[in-house]
């Protein structure tokens, strides 16, 4: 603080007298640094959280052209065991029909970089604003192109999950996704 | 004054430690004898082996009663399993569930589940126990006075029937119905003597002797209390060397700048 | 606020030049911290303001973070409190701090309330800094008790329990009130609810009373040992550097003490049956409230009457609200009081005594004890106060500090 000049007390050599409150001034520093780590980690998320970072879904039991929802992160992730209609009509899609140009391929790897068509697996949530599509329980809506269809604000998705029509400007995300044996993937 | 300050810090310290030693109720169960823990003291840490082998006891042994439900099977890893030794070691427990369409089932348990519990809730585990529920063991080495002292002592101090002598018989009215043990309070014992020679076939190969087996599972549950132990060590030594260190610095700077006030 | 140094500070850095001109904190900071002329013989009891200062900070740091992971229901607190000691990133740390926090804010204001009872900090014109303290020690209470019940184990139940019944005493409402305290007829939810609820408030009206505190310490400043108002700078010393430095130092030392529990024996000053969860039907065979409350819980006890305990407990309290009027004497330093020296040493044994009365069970010898303890307390304030300051001869004293403090070196 820059303040008006108070004789300080001691009449100790300056140097030696500086050189004691800096030192300890820095080492204050670093404690109180150190001190204040514990209190913003203590934010970040716990280790049973963290536990459930990734999880292990068995699709086994999914029949072709069924679709499971699982709760991952807090957020629904769509599984769906497509049919070999489903692929043929993501496949054929022209990358200029498409609003956010991906490969069906290319959203169907897995982070072995494995390619199982027949695995489709997003996170379920509408890229517009956070609701969640119809279309992965049987009997519901499931849009104009046959894969998802969003209530809120009318965004169609197709068989690969990729935006057709509607103010969602994003296909539904792909998470991180390995399957360690057929019938076994581990999500994130 | 130097006098008094002495006195004051006596008088405190004297409040503080009286606090510490309230007396045990008044009876006639035995004191826990001391045992060397390889966890006590400012450096003691879990001695891994001992409590792995103190797992499988919990595992074959007390967890047909007894819950452990703050603990989860992932963190077992910090007892020095690996992952994949943790799955085989819980590839056969199976957790309760709800299925999509909410009917309770069944899965495999997990490595983020907790563990399983043998009863599904406290009412059910009185009712298949005589009426009393046997405690949860997750924090039991801090739940009770004398720790894991009180808890070896207490698996290793029953005393068969026929063993007492009658006027322990007449004095504490045991039957031989009765579970006897010399260091639990009022002696009946509502868990029989859970531990024996041979209780366990360890799979590391040591002898499982009764004091070998009261040993481990102590180990493991004195772990289970408090898994960040060592952490908690560790990080305390080096906060006091630097608090000494910062004192002694302050120390130098307030004696600097009171050097012509003296 | 401190008249002694009249003229304004003048600052060099145009930016704080600014805003001190509209609004003048730092003009205060400076007057009050830093040229604030303060008793230059001060011993190391005159630490323990700031000592309980830095941990009254540290409790609602670690406090507001642990509220954060903290779950106050009845089915979940104790598992929550459990998850962060087990899984919250350093939770163990935060919460070790937190639980022996409180335990080291009260021994620090327990020997501030010593050196204040010692040499007559209370005495005028320093009465309602006094019974400011006293209320501050109130609400400390108040907070440490409810905070106490939060981790919802066997100790937070069954001590609420007892210390909530306590207002059953009062005739014809007492029951009323009781039952408007819990919420129900019970401790239960809405009980833990409001706890929490109060226990996150409580200590940010401490921060205003201690506020209050040091506005009403600086208007005539600090006591001292010799109990002489300063009577001229060579009496005092600025408070930066002489006293930042000293008090800095005692709160790192102080803090070295703090850590070797917090780090080596966190539960030592805790209850083993805390960690047993809340069980409405049974009751734990010795219940004992934390230490800091022992004396006040012996003078509970030892009345033999509902009504009189409760009375006698709060009185033990009360009396210290009076403590200006009741000390008769003309000298504020026990220093200068031979007598009374000796008997204020004898509080603090008999205090000690209530203590250890209240950490055993009521039976035996402690009855009686804790009966003449109780007696003797009162007898100290009520009777031995007003009559002592009247017949006790004080010792000579010096002119002024600087002789007391010139004589000392000498001698």
């Amino acid at each position: 603080m820059a303040t008006a000049s108070v004789p300080a007390g001691g009449h100790g050599d300056p140097t030696r007298r500086d050189f004691l409150m800096v030192a300890t001034g820095a080492l204050g520093a670093v404690g109180a640094a150190a001190v204040a780590w514990p209190f913003i980690n203590n934010l970040n998320p716990a280790a049973d959280t963290l536990a459930l970072a990734s999880i292990e879904v068995n699709v086994q039991p999914i029949e072709v052209g069924q679709a499971i929802t699982v709760k991952w992160r807090g957020k629904p992730v769509f599984i769906r065991h497509r049919t070999a209609q489903d692929i043929k009509e993501a496949v054929a899609v022209p990358m200029s029909e498409l609003p956010d140009p991906q490969t069906d391929n290319s959203r169907v790897t897995d982070t072995a970089k494995k390619v199982r068509p027949e695995w489709l697996i997003m996170i379920g949530v509408c890229t517009h604003l956070g609701c969640v599509p119809l279309g992965n329980k049987p009997g519901q809506d499931k849009g104009p192109y046959g894969g998802w269809y969003c209530p809120c604000h009318g965004s169609a998705y197709d068989t690969s999950g990729r935006i057709r029509k509607g103010p969602a400007p994003l296909n539904l995300v792909i998470p991180e996704y390995l399957f360690t044996t057929d019938t076994l993937v581990r999500i994130g | 004054m130097r006098k008094l300050i002495v006195s004051g810090a006596i008088a405190l310290a004297a409040l503080v430690a009286g606090t510490g030693a309230v007396v045990l109720a008044a009876g006639t169960e035995a004191h826990p004898k001391h045992q060397h823990w390889h966890f006590q003291g400012p450096f003691g840490t879990y001695d891994r082996a001992a409590a792995q082998r103190g797992y499988q006891i919990y595992a074959e042994v007390c967890s047909a009663c007894h819950s452990l439900s703050l603990l989860a099977y992932r963190n077992l890893m910090e007892l020095g399993f690996t992952e994949n030794q943790v799955k085989g070691l819980i590839k056969d427990i199976v957790v309760p569930d709800l299925n999509d369409d909410g009917a309770p089932i069944e899965r495999p348990a997990r490595l983020s589940d907790s563990f399983r519990k043998p009863f599904p809730n406290a009412a059910a585990a009185a009712a298949a126990n005589n009426g009393k529920a046997p405690p949860d063991l997750s924090v039991i080495v801090k739940a009770r006075e004398g720790g894991a002292d009180y808890l070896y002592a207490l698996l290793t101090g029953y005393v068969p029937f026929e063993k007492l002598t009658p006027a322990q018989v007449k004095e504490f009215a045991v039957t031989k119905d009765d579970n006897f043990n010399i260091y639990f309070p009022g002696h009946k014992i509502a868990m029989a003597a859970p531990l024996a020679d041979d209780k366990v076939t360890y799979t590391d190969g040591t002898k499982a002797t009764l004091d070998r087996e009261a040993a481990d599972v102590t180990e493991f549950l004195a772990w289970a209390s408090e898994p960040w132990m060592e952490d908690r060590k560790r990080t305390g030594v080096r906060v006091i060397l630097f608090l000494l260190a910062l004192a002694g610095l302050m120390y130098a700077v307030k004696r600097q700048v009171w050097a012509d006030k003296h | 606020m401190a008249s002694s140094h009249g003229t304004p500070p003048v600052f060099n850095n145009k930016v704080i030049a600014w805003i001190d001109h509209r609004l003048p904190i730092f003009s205060y900071i400076e007057k009050e911290y830093h040229t604030f002329p303060t008793p230059r013989n001060f011993n190391y009891f005159w630490n323990f303001g700031a000592i309980a200062t830095v941990m009254l900070v540290l409790m609602i740091a670690t406090g507001v973070v642990l509220a954060t992971n903290y779950t106050p229901h009845v089915l979940m607190a104790f598992d929550s409190v459990e998850r962060i000691d087990r899984d919250v990133p350093q939770g163990w740390l935060i919460r070790d701090m937190h639980m022996n926090g409180a335990s080291f804010f009260f021994i620090a204001v327990y020997v501030h309330i010593f050196r204040g009872m010692y040499y007559g900090s209370y005495k005028a014109p320093r009465e309602l800094l006094w019974i400011l303290g006293v209320v501050i020690f109130l609400l400390m209470m108040a907070t440490a008790f409810m905070g106490y019940v939060l981790p919802w184990g066997q100790m937070s139940f069954w001590g609420a329990t007892v210390i909530t019944s306590l207002f059953s005493a009062i005739p014809v409402v007492g029951d009323s009130i009781t039952t408007w305290l819990w919420g129900g007829f019970s401790i239960g939810n809405p009980t833990l609810n409001r706890f929490y609820a109060l226990h996150y408030l409580l200590p940010f009206v401490i921060v205003a009373v201690v506020a209050l505190h040091v506005v009403a310490l600086h208007v005539h400043g600090s006591n001292n040992p010799t109990g002489i108002d300063p009577k001229g700078p060579q009496d005092t010393v600025p408070f930066h550097p002489y006293y930042t430095m000293k008090d800095g130092f005692g709160v790192v030392v102080f803090l070295i003490v703090y850590s070797a529990v917090v780090f080596f024996a966190p539960d030592y000053l805790g209850d083993a049956a805390n960690y047993i969860p809340a069980d409405p039907l049974v009751t734990p065979t010795h219940i004992v409230p934390e230490w800091y409350f022992l004396p006040f819980y012996a003078i509970l006890r030892a009345v033999p009457d509902k009504l009189g305990g409760v009375i006698a407990m709060f009185g033990a309290i009360a009396v210290l609200f009076i403590l200006p009027w009741l000390d008769t004497s003309r000298v504020r330093s026990s220093t200068y009081r031979p007598i009374y020296k000796w008997f204020m040493l004898i509080l603090v044994a008999d205090v000690v005594v209530l203590g250890l009365c209240g950490a055993n069970p009521p039976a035996g010898f402690w009855i009686p004890l804790s009966q003449v303890a109780t007696l003797y307390y009162f007898f100290h304030f009520l009777i031995l106060l007003p009559i002592l300051g009247k017949i006790e001869r004080p010792l000579p004293m010096p002119p002024s500090i600087a002789d007391a403090v010139l004589k000392k070196k000498a001698g």
